[in-house]
């Protein structure tokens, strides 16, 4: 909440003046960085929806020089709560840049390292997990998530961390006919399946516990090519 | 003079006293060496009680309640060293033990009579000091200076005697009898002399004793010969013990017994190929079995081979009757899987007998069955479960009752009994219940017999037929040119048929519409749905030579009808008409074209319908008979059946997953799983797989979530 500098109150002490005073200041900081952020936030908006906008977004990232595809952005979306995928609102962009303290594209830029360390630290990368999942529903009831872009979302949020895992999933995913979409259940079990799971050997993995029932196909499957 | 009768209290001196106890135990030697002595008179017995009596009464010095209690000792030491040891030393075999019998005897008289002598000792000298009794001391010194000496020469013969015995030669039991007794006797009320100085070599003894005769026998004897043998010597050993072993020795005896012969050679014995366990399954010797099991029933573990070797046995003879079915429905034999259900019930009557009366019901035996059966019950035979199978068999047995090779209704009734044993056994109960249900329904509508249900809802159905045809004759102005009946079955009592949108003739069409309106004034809230395939037609075919009168289905009568408007059609030309799906298409132009009776030419003339064919009138068609029936195969029900039951099971998995999560909140997979699989157990074994995807599909609704601490566990969600 901004606070005019040029209130007193009658009676303050130093202290609370001093306070206030600091205050005052910082939030004219805090201002003025809002106000940038709100600026660099025009500057890729759709000026009639208010919101930047998949184009919008495009020329953030060549400006940002990482691929719209690129992981980072998915985390910059997280940073941001984004609720939309493809759209960021005025609310989310503030949220996320500031937590991040940048408001000019460099400064963005330079904080993506950063946040990438942030997020794949294991108390957050579940979550992080979970929520890339739920960016891509797009209607209001869907629950689940069409195969081809399971695929794409397995590429860009687990294929630099476990590239063999990804790789037989998504060409196990192609080939089975059971399930046409992946829910939310399934996507986390897999998520778990990456990191309790020794590959390729999955010497560990007992299908009688409660592993979703695609991921006790996709074993017997791997194992069936290994015979 | 023998005896000195003191009037006065004189005190006795302690040599007098004794001299006088010396001539009295001396007479009571005497009368036990059986030198017709006469035996002691009261007055002399008082007398000698007495001068005891008065000796430890005295006063110092003359209380001489210790000398005394030492002298006795000293006389029974003495007699037992002089007189009692030497004579059994002059004797052996037979002859030593008769004496030790008789000199033991003598001993107690002794003991009984000189304790009673030195009554006074015992009751109060003794007593006062805790020393051993009068008693104590006569047996020890009997059992130190005599039994001690030659136990052991007793022992081995004894043992000799035994073996005679069971060597079939007759022996003096009572004196075996009496010398134990001996060897219980010296133990002074505890066993341990005769365990350790004789019982011990016995057992010994009957173990080796037995380890030969088991490889003799082994060797020599088949196995049913063999436990006869076995079976014998246990109840001599037994008759044994009776007879002459102190009882305590029984269970040790028989075990040593049954290690020997029926522990040690039990392998060789039970696996022989020629003569054992399997064989005697092989050849129905159900009294050697008998034998078998009663032997090895009281062996730790004695059981289990036996058993093994039965489940091995009755399997082997379950897999040969799915073998032969098997065979025989590939060569078209249709009435195999009948046959096999009827060997099946023969199978299991047959052991079950055995389970019965060989092996007593022990639990172990019921076990073999129930497992072997589940494995054969459970078997797809050319095709079919065991489940369609048996429903079929059921079916057979039920259909046209009346016929001169039909069952009586007792003997069908304890036939469905034998069928309802096996039906136990199949894991997919409903499977075989709603193949039932089909085949009894149309048991119902064509053979007017059954449960209550159907048979009130056909009386019914006639009722409303027989308004029908009043309602006709009075509204319709127009004829309906057709006998039309209809009928009506309530849904739900019967199982549930397909329907189909076939296209009906013209002049069906008027009956279905006429009943419709008739059937609307009798109720309003009731819906149609016509089954065509549950109905016949009588069709009058113009031929060439004679008109005859066809006997069809509808759906028959609808494609025949046709016909009378054209002369020659197309698959695809009729198929547009009907509006029936290819499948059903296919069947019905095969009965009228392919089979025995060919109403249509079908060109060309293969034996397989394809969509390029094209159909015309046989006007050349004819048959002896003015009417025939042309019969259309049925639909094969048994994929509908299948896929009805799987439907069913996945509701009847979701509910069961449902109410056990409702009542334990939080629970854990595997628990999840087999407490839904025992639930579900007496209607189907449900698959695994399948329990998981219902558990990920009630996730997906919301019914269940994982817990998110461990992903093993679920919660329910309210």
């Amino acid at each position: 909440m901004r606070r005019s500098s040029s209130k007193k109150k009658s009676g303050q002490s130093t202290e609370s003046v001093t306070t206030d005073l600091f205050r005052s200041a910082s939030s004219k900081a805090s201002n003025k960085e809002m106000d940038r952020i709100d600026h660099l936030f025009n500057q890729y908006a759709n000026k009639s929806s208010s919101l930047i906008d998949p184009e919008g977004i495009e020329e953030l990232c060549s400006n940002l020089e990482v691929s719209h595809t690129d992981i980072r952005i998915l985390m910059l979306a997280w940073k941001m709560k984004a609720e939309k995928q493809g759209y960021f609102t005025h609310e989310e962009w503030r949220r996320g840049l500031k937590a991040l303290r940048a408001d000019t594209i460099n400064k963005l830029k330079k904080a993506l390292p950063e946040l990438e360390k942030e997020v794949r630290r294991p108390s957050n990368f579940a979550d992080f997990y979970a929520y890339a999942f739920c960016y891509c529903l797009t209607e209001e009831k869907q629950k689940s998530i069409d195969i081809e872009t399971i695929c794409q979302l397995l590429e860009i949020v687990m294929g630099s961390t476990f590239r063999a895992q990804v790789d037989y999933f998504v060409e196990y995913l192609k080939i089975q006919n059971d399930y046409k979409v992946i829910n939310m259940d399934q996507w986390m079990g897999l998520y778990r399946f990456c990191n309790e799971i020794s590959f390729p050997d999955m010497g560990n993995y007992n299908p009688e516990l409660a592993w979703p029932l695609i991921l006790d196909n996709f074993v017997e499957w791997i194992q069936e090519k290994q015979a | 003079i023998l005896f000195k009768v003191i009037m006065m209290k004189e005190i006795i001196l302690l040599d007098e006293g004794w001299s006088v106890m010396e001539t009295g135990v001396a007479k009571l030697q005497r009368i036990l060496e059986d030198l017709s002595e006469p035996p002691f008179d009261p007055g002399q017995y008082i007398n000698l009680y007495t001068i005891i009596y008065d000796m430890c009464l005295q006063q110092p010095p003359n209380d001489y309640s210790q000398e005394l209690y030492n002298k006795y000792r000293g006389v029974i030491d003495h007699y037992n060293k002089e007189t009692v040891l030497p004579s059994m030393r002059e004797r052996h075999g037979e002859y030593m033990l008769r004496e030790l019998v008789k000199r033991w005897a003598n001993h107690k008289i002794l003991v009984r009579w000189l304790s009673r002598f030195c009554f006074y000792l015992d009751r109060f000298y003794v007593a006062r000091r805790g020393l051993p009794t009068l008693n104590d001391v006569g047996f020890t010194s009997f059992h130190d200076l005599v039994y001690q000496e030659i136990q052991s020469e007793a022992k081995d013969v004894l043992l000799a005697l035994i073996h005679k015995e069971r060597e079939g030669e007759q022996i003096d039991r009572t004196l075996v009898k009496n010398v134990i007794d001996v060897y219980c006797g010296n133990g002074v009320g505890q066993m341990v002399i005769y365990e350790e100085d004789f019982e011990s070599f016995l057992l010994q003894d009957t173990a080796s004793y037995y380890s030969r005769k088991a490889s003799k026998w082994s060797q020599e004897d088949s196995c049913p010969d063999y436990m006869l043998k076995a079976e014998e010597c246990l109840k001599l050993e037994k008759e044994r013990v009776t007879n002459y072993l102190h009882s305590t020795t029984e269970p040790k005896l028989v075990e040593k017994v049954q290690n020997e012969l029926l522990v040690v050679v039990a392998k060789q014995l039970i696996e022989n190929e020629h003569s054992g366990c399997l064989a005697l399954l092989r050849d129905d010797k159900m009294g050697d079995l008998s034998r078998m099991y009663r032997l090895y029933r009281l062996i730790p573990q004695g059981l289990e081979p036996i058993a093994d070797l039965f489940k091995q046995h009755v399997t082997a003879e379950g897999n040969a009757l799915i073998k032969q079915a098997a065979d025989a429905a590939t060569n078209q034999d249709a009435s195999a899987s009948q046959v096999l259900v009827r060997k099946e019930i023969e199978l299991h009557d047959k052991y079950m007998v055995y389970v019965d009366e060989c092996f007593q019901k022990h639990s172990l035996f019921h076990k073999v069955l129930k497992e072997t059966f589940e494995v054969f019950c459970n078997k797809t035979v050319a095709g079919a479960s065991s489940a369609e199978i048996l429903a079929t068999y059921c079916d057979n047995i039920l259909k046209t009752r009346g016929g001169s090779e039909k069952l009586s209704d007792e003997a069908t009734e304890i036939t469905l009994e034998k069928v309802v044993n096996l039906l136990v056994y199949i894991n997919d109960k409903d499977l075989f219940a709603e193949f039932y249900r089909k085949k009894q329904a149309r048991r119902l509508l064509f053979d007017r017999s059954g449960n209550d249900d159907h048979v009130t809802d056909i009386t019914l159905a006639r009722e409303l037929q027989t308004n029908f045809v009043d309602y006709l004759s009075a509204n319709m102005t127009t004829k309906l040119g057709i006998d039309f009946t209809v009928t009506v079955l309530t849904t739900g009592f019967w199982p549930s048929y397909k329907t189909t949108d076939l296209n009906l003739p013209t002049e069906m069409v008027n009956c279905v519409e006429a009943f419709k309106v008739f059937y609307g004034t009798k109720t309003n809230s009731r819906r149609l749905s016509w089954i065509y395939s549950l109905g016949t037609c009588h069709i009058l075919g113009k031929f060439e030579k004679k008109t005859m009168e066809l006997v069809v289905s509808t759906y028959q009568a609808a494609v025949l009808l046709l016909f009378n408007n054209a002369e020659r059609l197309s698959y695809t030309e009729i198929s547009e008409q009907l509006n029936l799906s290819h499948e059903d298409l296919v069947r019905l132009l095969h009965s009228l074209s392919c089979l025995k009776y060919k109403i249509l030419i079908k060109e060309p003339m293969s034996r397989t319908i394809s969509k390029t064919d094209t159909f015309e009138f046989n006007s050349k068609f004819t048959n002896k008979m003015r009417k025939i029936r042309v019969p259309l195969p049925p639909m094969d029900e048994r994929k509908k059946v299948v896929e009805d039951v799987d439907k069913d099971r996945r509701y009847a998995i979701d509910a069961a997953l449902v109410r056990i999560m409702k009542s334990r909140k939080v629970l854990a997979h595997q628990q999840l799983v087999s407490e839904c699989v025992e639930h579900l157990s007496k209607m189907f074994k449900p698959d695994i797989k399948m329990i998981k995807k219902r558990i990920e599909d009630l996730i997906n609704r919301d019914y269940l979530e994982r817990d998110t601490e461990n992903a093993n566990t679920f919660k329910y969600v309210a």
